[in-house]
């Protein structure tokens, strides 16, 4: 199955958004572009941007790779996106806000019911329970994959706490010491004020009772968490405490963070800690992580989190196949990002489907999440696909599958020179009190292996830098 | 701040000044081994080194008897030592970068940096040469760091505390060699005419990076006496006791006063301070200087304890 390429499309012509890139791949001397890559390593090193990948002991720090071919997206291209993204994280709110509350969806029979309330990611606690703002999801990575040059789908919604976007802020700060030149020639929307408009963001979700000058921290589960980098990183960014579960306290249901001048109250927390292990007396009892009576501030109203506890559900891949439906429901509008075709296999007509066609598709976990637990049909051997068919003919609630999309590829450094590997695309989008901002760009993972189609960096994935060009 | 960071802070900087100091005693202590005998160069030396290191216990659980190899893989690499070089080093980079957003990039840099060298040094394989050069390598990354610091940071109570990390430990430093090495500096050991201690002095001297210093204060050969007020009562030397409580109780009052509030770690810290000010190398002598010592050293450890429970905890 030939892929779209991102520079050459299908037919081996250079698209103009990337003419002058190819001939700076073209002029170019080899050794120049290995002096270069090597300077970016030093430099992602040096500054400590690592992740860590669970279950592997050896490296509790590794580099994530990082490919100096950018990946372009052109003014046109970004303005639907745009729009298409503004438009379902609406939807996605008003969605929580619905079924945490009167549920006229359900009534109205968008989705079944038993799917929302025999859904995991479906906080009971959250039933009935407003939410300052009327706001669930103020941060949201939608993840978006390309197959031609006039399709995006989108692949998944990541409502819980998405991470990757301090790989987009310094991607960009290594090409533009690298490549200066390159951006004297290309007309590159800036991402770098993405901490300012999250700052704003954060500050206008204050409850009511905070001061006028909130109280904003970010909560991390530490610095053996993978993704720990990015929150020292945001935190530095935003000029914000980075705090731990036991820096917090609650006390007659305030937060408070313990000081150097004793306790001080905290209005909003950007948590980076799943719902599960966030307050030992609300969810998790076993959890060291979090902060106990922290939900009983929220119910109070006395503390925003962020994301609001309970937008699991939307990320829940059977949610996620209805979520056309879900956005002309609420926005009354046809959707401008498409979905992605998904069999649910908890219908019997489907599930018949999917089991006679394993090796074309791509089936996934429902509450699955970074490239665990997934079968690419095409890839696997008999083995996995035999293991997946009784996985499907036990819990055939428990997945999708979907047909496997040719990725768009992207021209990227691979051992033997250049060559085309497949992209996929997440952008960010914040929501807050004032309004939803969206900068232009997100976060590019590339799969460095040959013809793989998974991109997550715990799967060996990489990362490149991601070009809205202004139109 | 958070009271986290300000505990990571302040250890951050013990842990790279406490780096330091072991590189600077097995330094000093190196030149004083290869000294033919008849100058006071004698194996022995070498469990002197470990005791002033402050780990002859652990030291004694893992070796029989205190040579150059052993002393040399034991305070800079083994994992066996929670306080050896390596380990200062590592536990000094995972608080840094507990608290990444509290530090300079400079600083961060500085150590993090350190951190990934020192991965290079395979602690069983090193020559003398490269022994040498790994020495160097440690008190460059306290200059670095430390001078990031000064550079760098705003002048706020991180900086503060980050300050009082480094002279608490400096304090604590300067003691223990004074406790281990005491002997050598009473008045009755003196000789005239060339001493084999004239190298225990000097090695003293070098151990804190003074023996210029020395020359430059005093102006007249090296005598225990001096050595030992050079050490805990001149001002003017960086590592000297009183040295570091003027710089303690300075960063404690400028913590006092922006926090609006003073504390027992205040009122200590001056009590120590005027304690060194009103009190002469006689007066210790007549006491015994051996028991001063012992109770600086007590001191200053709770003082350390008081800190942590005014703010860090």
């Amino acid at each position: 199955m030939a892929a779209f390429d991102e520079m050459s499309g299908f037919d081996g012509t250079t698209r103009d958004a990337y003419a002058k890139l190819e001939t700076w791949l073209k002029n170019t001397p080899p050794e120049e572009f290995a002096t270069r890559r090597s300077q970016a390593d030093v430099f992602f090193r040096r500054i400590g941007i690592t992740f860590a990948v669970y279950g592997d002991e050896q490296s509790t720090e590794r580099l994530i790779p990082f490919d100096i071919i950018p990946r372009v997206i052109t003014g046109p291209e970004w303005s639907v996106l745009d729009r298409g993204l503004r438009q379902r994280v609406t939807a996605l709110n008003m969605f929580l806000k619905d079924i945490y509350g009167p549920k006229e969806c359900l009534r109205a029979g968008i989705i079944p019911e038993d799917l929302i309330y025999r859904n995991a990611g479906y906080c009971l606690q959250m039933i009935n329970q407003p939410v300052p703002h009327d706001l669930y999801v103020h941060i949201a990575g939608i993840d978006i994959v390309r197959v031609d040059g006039d399709t995006f789908y989108v692949l998944e919604d990541n409502a819980r706490t998405p991470s990757g976007v301090s790989y987009m802020l310094e991607n960009r700060e290594v090409m533009l010491r690298l490549f200066p030149e390159l951006f004297a020639q290309h007309r590159v929307a800036p991402v770098e004020n993405y901490p300012d408009a999250l700052l704003a963001t954060l500050r206008s979700l204050a409850p009511r009772t905070a001061s006028r000058d909130p109280n904003v921290v970010l909560l991390t589960p530490g610095q053996f968490n993978s993704a720990f980098y990015e929150h020292s990183f945001l935190a530095d960014k935003l000029g914000i405490e980075l705090v731990e579960g036991s820096d917090l306290f609650v006390r007659d249901e305030i937060v408070y963070m313990r000081t150097t001048q004793g306790p001080k109250r905290v209005d909003v927390i950007y948590r980076r800690i799943d719902d599960d292990y966030i307050d030992p007396l609300a969810f998790r009892a076993d959890s060291v992580l979090g902060v106990p009576g922290l939900i009983g501030a929220y119910k109070a109203g006395n503390v925003t989190l962020t994301n609001a506890v309970g937008t699991g559900v939307s990320d829940d891949k059977a949610v996620y196949s209805y979520m056309p439906e879900i956005v002309r429901f609420y926005t009354g509008e046809e959707p401008i990002l498409k979905n992605v075709p998904t069999h649910r296999c908890r219908e019997p007509d489907a599930l018949k489907y999917v089991l006679d066609h394993l090796p074309e598709l791509v089936v996934k976990e429902v509450n699955g999440s970074g490239g665990y637990g997934m079968l690419v049909g095409p890839h696997a051997t008999k083995a996995q696909i035999e293991t997946f068919r009784k996985k499907l003919k036990t819990e055939p609630e428990g997945f999708i599958a979907q047909p496997t999309l040719a990725l768009s590829t992207c021209p990227t450094f691979v051992a033997s020179g250049v060559a085309p590997r497949h992209v996929d695309l997440r952008p960010f989008v914040l929501t807050g009190s004032n309004g939803i901002r969206c900068v232009p760009g997100g976060l590019t993972r590339v799969a460095l292996k040959d013809g793989s189609l998974v991109v997550n960096s715990s799967q060996g994935g990489g990362t490149k830098d991601t070009w809205v060009l202004d139109a | 701040m958070l009271s986290r960071t300000a505990d990571s802070l302040y250890w951050v900087s013990r842990y790279v000044e406490r780096a330091e100091y072991l590189a600077r005693i097995l330094e000093a202590t190196t030149r004083l081994s290869n000294l033919p005998s008849s100058y006071g160069g004698t194996a022995s030396e070498w469990e002197s080194c470990v005791k002033t290191a402050g780990c002859e216990e652990l030291f004694e659980q893992h070796h029989q008897t205190a040579n150059e190899a052993n002393v040399h893989d034991f305070l800079c690499f083994s994992p066996d030592n929670p306080s050896s070089i390596r380990n200062c080093i590592e536990i000094a980079r995972a608080n840094a970068r507990a608290v990444r957003t509290a530090l300079t990039y400079e600083m961060w840099d500085a150590l993090n940096s350190a951190w990934l060298e020192l991965k290079k040094y395979d602690g069983r394989k090193l020559t003398r040469d490269d022994f040498g050069r790994f020495i160097e390598f440690v008190k460059t990354l306290s200059l670095t760091f430390d001078g990031s610091a000064y550079r760098t940071m705003l002048r706020s109570d991180a900086y503060w505390f980050s300050r009082l990390g480094v002279y608490v430990e400096r304090a604590d430093n300067t003691a223990r060699i004074l406790d281990v090495k005491y002997h050598v500096l009473l008045p009755e050991t003196e000789r005239v005419g060339g001493s084999l201690d004239y190298f225990q002095w000097t090695t003293i001297l070098r151990e804190v990076s003074a023996l210029t210093a020395y020359h430059w204060v005093y102006r007249e050969s090296i005598k225990p006496w001096l050595v030992a007020d050079l050490l805990i009562f001149n001002r003017q030397m960086p590592r000297s006791f009183a040295s570091c409580y003027e710089n303690i109780s300075r960063f404690l009052d400028a913590l006092g006063e922006t926090y609006g509030r003073q504390g027992p770690s205040q009122r200590m810290a001056r009590k120590t301070l005027s304690t060194l000010a009103n009190r002469k190398m006689g007066d210790i002598y007549d006491n015994g200087l051996h028991e001063f010592i012992t109770e600086f050293i007590d001191d200053n450890n709770r003082l350390g304890s008081t800190i942590s429970e005014q703010y860090l905890v």
